[in-house]
């Protein structure tokens, strides 16, 4: 931001803040509330679907498109939801620079591993093999 | 050496009289944190699908036993009480539900949905699972 600029300060930090990516996090948390909102009573079938099932059977159910397709949706959701609100329970109470970047950092290995997981396995269950 | 300045500080948190809200804000976010790490077990889960019988033999050797019950009961409780306190929250974040007798009716509206859903989840899964 250093030289001259055509747009004004207010346009710079307009929406943005101290944080430099203003309300983004605030908005996806609740974008992604609503998702899992709507999303939950499915979830709650599809689970209660493969109870007490084998493997077999459990692997039968969970590769129907539609089911797969909700799944896939929550766990999305809900890794993103999950990484907004860590970061934010690590930003609260962590006041150590370095362990608070490690943290952030680690949160964001966690989440992505688990839904990466969780779609491999969706994914894998969908093709069939 | 200049001298220390002293800065008002913010009170700490127990200077506060505790409040239906306040303690269910705490639990609003320790349900959060519990459900975080709860993925592990969705994700383990359907992997051990994805994997083989093999597998998922140890999912449901943990999900039958009493410790394991007692951990996806309280999954799904942090649950569904996350997502009712949450839908707590879209209230006021419309600018609705802020008044005093308001906010304690929504706030326990929350905690009574949030264990009677879990219940009624748990009776609709015992009257499947017996069928099975």
């Amino acid at each position: 931001m250093s030289g001259p600029s055509l747009r004004t300060p207010l346009a710079r930090v307009r929406s943005l803040g101290s944080s430099h990516s203003g309300t983004k996090d605030f908005w996806r948390q609740r974008l992604t509330a609503v998702a899992m909102a709507l999303l939950i009573v499915p979830v709650i079938v599809i689970v209660l679907m493969l109870l007490g099932r084998n493997q077999a059977g459990a692997k039968q159910i969970l590769a129907q498109l539609p089911i797969a397709i909700i799944l896939l949706l929550f766990i999305i959701a809900s890794a993103w939801h999950m990484k907004i609100g860590m970061q934010i329970v690590i930003e609260d109470y962590i006041h150590g620079e370095k362990t608070k970047l490690a943290l952030v950092m680690a949160n964001n290995f966690f989440c992505i591993a688990v839904a990466l997981a969780s779609i491999y396995a969706i994914l894998k269950l969908s093709s069939g093999v | 050496m200049t001298a220390r300045i002293e800065r008002p500080l913010s009170p700490h948190l127990q200077t506060y009289r505790v409040t239906l809200t306040m303690a269910l804000s705490i639990i609003h976010r320790a349900t959060g944190v519990a459900l975080y790490f709860g993925t592990l077990l969705l994700a383990w889960w359907l992997v051990a699908v994805a994997t083989g019988p093999g597998a998922y033999s140890y999912v449901q050797a943990f999900t039958s036993s009493l410790i394991g019950k007692l951990i996806v009961f309280g999954y799904t409780w942090a649950l569904l009480h996350h997502l009712v306190s949450g839908i707590r929250y879209f209230f006021w974040d419309l600018g609705y539900g802020f008044k005093a007798n308001e906010r304690e009716a929504l706030t326990w509206g929350a905690l009574i949905a949030g264990i009677s859903l879990t219940l009624l989840v748990w009776i609709i899964a015992y009257a499947i699972g017996a069928g099975r």
